[in-house]
């Protein structure tokens, strides 16, 4: 057994091939590779308050929003010399877990905490607990990939249908009625969902839970639940599959919606089909109401709304902090950060990352909790 | 005559090695016991560690599986976050030993006949470069592995899987109903060709070791190459073939990433080879890590667990063969 028996040129070559393989594998992540950092850059260093913030802030959560938290730390960083915030999109799963832990400062997570998660977060908030503060919002995109058709409507009942292998071929009826002029061919629908727990397919399937219940009869949660379709592990996965496959439709967040990539107009109920936009999103949002108690502001957004314009299926992400009792040593950069990326400034680069803003009243509370972090 | 009386002459030359032996098995120089309680140290050691992990994997395991609404071995579902939870191995461990048992039935007689012709066929010059280029393939990581399956394999397999379908679909195991062709059949063919490299390197260096003897004699016995092959390398190397194969079975098993990357996974069972689905062990653990909770992660240890027994079971089974076979082997000859 000579496995490593190799000369220099086998070396010479292995080099190359591992070189190569590191340059194809630093293609394959899941960046959605935004404009946000650069074209944000005129922030002006003066109009964030660093207090005294110092140290390095450790993070982890939901992956969803990892974009969003990069273009922040950049400017934040920036202006506050002697920061360093390390947010780590290891899924909110992963965030929740390190941040009941007392691992990090703060976590990011797509769904509010649940209650049994608050009671284990009175462990690592001392006298205090875990609070959910929305920051970042996000249209979910319908992608599909169908030859000949370039305008796709499609309500709630009809994409439950297809997600749950009710609706297996493209010239179904329903489609049919949903799309009177477009030229559907005899194709089989290739339906993808994410094959990873994930917090788009929570909110992809409550979106279908609170719009179409009689058609999608499943619990809901990160892991998908209907049986068959194919799936792709990560937002970019599904979306490559799309792009690949002829008949496909799947779901990821907007910013992985790109190169040539169709999305689904949905018919709300509203006299229009609603596009996937960040304006259309942050419109559907506006209509959300603060579920939480006290200092908490999970949000329940309002699915089912037919206002013109506004796209319902999206997701809202929060970061979760301690409301009394984090740690003395991360509190000022903790405070400081969030009262950043809550700030105007903070909210305005969202839309450059094909993210949406939290609308200005709720966006106004998340101000004042920060303020009183303790 | 000379040499004969010096012979007997000669003082038996036969106690003095004896009493060295003697000496030797008594170990008394210190470097003999240093030597000894290292090599049984190590041993000890490894003995520890796998204990250690079992344990480790049991405990988490029972945390999960005692909380568990489903039946653990037969559920076709993994949610882990349902209150209560449901979730069972069921499928993964079918795609898991479905997927090496393909690998295996394509790479060991690639393998085998690569390293025969390596050995026996192949002119000397072209030995080298054939086997630095199979060096090279064990040494790719399995995440290009995987994105070379999902960019060019994957959509270069339809025109197989129409063909498999036209004539074989009445099996019903290579049935197509136009899916992706990530399936257990992509995944299974994509394991092969990761695990030739391992098999085939064991493999040459096995047949190299066949005595020189042997086959000469085959030869003087009017034996074609073939034959020789046939009655004296193979028997020879049957065992040292079998642990090859455990080798690359072994990482044909555990593979994660490039499973992860080519298979379509769902919680299906599908009859047919040709339709996405199904998942393995390891692709589910790496898949559902990241977002898991800490009940999750409890419940990914358990199926790792079972993993952890599959690959004891085949092991144990792989040296119960070979010890069955010692006897006709060459290694003894």
């Amino acid at each position: 057994m000579k496995l490593q028996r190799m000369n220099r040129r086998a070396l010479a070559l292995g080099a190359l091939a591992v070189s190569g393989a590191l340059a194809l594998t630093a293609c394959g992540s899941d960046d959605t590779g935004t404009s946000s950092g650069g074209s944000s850059a005129a922030a002006k260093p003066g109009s964030i308050k660093c207090d005294d913030a110092k140290g390095q802030l450790l993070a982890d959560g939901s992956s969803a929003q990892k974009n969003a938290i990069d273009a922040w730390v950049k400017q934040f960083t920036a202006a506050c010399q002697g920061t360093q915030i390390n947010y780590k999109g290891g899924g909110s799963g992963a965030g929740v877990t390190a941040f009941t832990q007392g691992q990090v400062a703060f976590a990011g997570s797509d769904s509010a905490l649940k209650p049994d998660e608050v009671t284990a977060s009175k462990k690592v908030c001392s006298g205090g607990q875990g609070i959910n503060l929305p920051m970042v919002g996000g249209p979910i995109a319908v992608g599909y990939n169908v030859n000949g058709v370039d305008n796709l409507v499609l309500d709630a009942a009809t994409l439950a249908k297809i997600f749950n292998n009710e609706i297996t071929n493209w010239n179904d009826p329903q489609i049919k009625k949903l799309n009177p002029d477009a030229k559907l061919p005899d194709l089989k629908i290739q339906a993808f969902h994410r094959s990873d727990d994930s917090g788009t397919t929570d909110n992809f399937t409550k979106y279908l839970i609170d719009t179409a219940k009689k058609d999608w009869p499943y619990d809901g949660g990160k892991t998908w639940q209907a049986k068959g379709g194919q799936s792709a592990s990560g937002s970019s996965g599904v979306a490559q599959q799309v792009k690949q496959t002829n008949g496909a439709i799947g779901y990821f967040e907007l910013s992985y919606a790109k190169d040539g990539l169709k999305t689904v107009d949905l018919d709300t109920g509203a006299a229009q089909p609603v596009k996937a936009t960040v304006d259309n999103a942050t419109k559907a949002i506006s209509e959300a109401k603060v579920v939480g108690t006290g200092k908490d502001l999970a949000l329940q957004l309002n699915y089912g709304t037919k206002a013109e314009g506004a796209y319902p299926m999206v997701l809202v992400t929060y970061e979760i902090v301690c409301d009394k009792g984090n740690k003395a040593e991360t509190l000022p950069a903790t405070k400081a950060f969030l009262r950043y990326i809550a700030s105007e400034e903070g909210q305005k680069i969202l839309a450059e990352a094909d993210y949406a803003p939290i609308p200005a009243d709720i966006i106004s509370q998340v101000r004042t909790t920060v303020d009183g972090l303790s | 005559m000379d040499t004969s009386t010096q012979i007997t002459d000669a003082p038996p030359p036969a106690p003095q090695p004896a009493t060295d032996k003697r000496a030797a098995r008594g170990a008394t120089r210190p470097g003999d016991r240093i030597f000894l309680g290292l090599s049984r140290g190590s041993g000890i050691l490894l003995l520890v560690i796998m204990a250690a992990i079992a344990v480790f994997l049991t405990y988490r395991a029972t945390l999960a599986i005692s909380k568990d609404q489903g039946n653990f071995l037969t559920t076709f579902e993994w949610d882990t976050n349902l209150v209560p939870p449901n979730f069972g191995i069921a499928v993964l461990a079918f795609g898991t030993v479905i997927s090496s048992i393909i690998a295996m039935v394509i790479a060991v007689p690639i393998a085998v006949a690569i390293a025969l012709f390596l050995t026996h066929y192949a002119p000397r010059r072209l030995r080298g470069p054939i086997a630095y280029v199979i060096d090279l393939l064990a040494a790719v990581p399995s995440i290009v592995y995987g994105l070379w399956g999902a960019l060019v394999l994957v959509p270069n397999m339809t025109g197989l899987f129409g063909w498999l379908n036209d004539y074989l679909g009445w099996t019903g195991i290579f049935s197509w109903q136009g899916g992706a062709p990530r399936s257990m059949l992509t995944v299974g063919i994509l394991l092969a060709i990761m695990i030739l490299p391992i098999i085939t390197n064991v493999s040459r260096e096995v047949f190299r070791q066949v005595p020189q003897m042997h086959e000469e004699a085959a030869l003087a016995l009017g034996a074609t190459r073939w034959e020789v092959i046939r009655m004296a390398v193979l028997p020879f190397g049957r065992s040292g073939v079998i642990s090859a194969s455990m080798l690359g079975l072994g990482r044909a098993l555990g593979e994660t990433m490039a499973v992860a990357t080519v298979l379509s996974p769902s919680f299906l069972i599908e009859t047919s080879l040709l339709d996405p689905g199904g998942g393995t062990f390891a692709q589910n653990i790496a898949s559902k890590f990241g977002e898991a909770t800490e009940f999750g992660r409890d419940a990914l240890i358990a199926s790792g667990l079972v993993l952890f027994v599959i690959t004891l079971l085949v092991n144990g089974a792989a040296r119960a063969i070979i010890a069955r076979r010692k006897e006709y082997s060459g290694a003894n000859a």
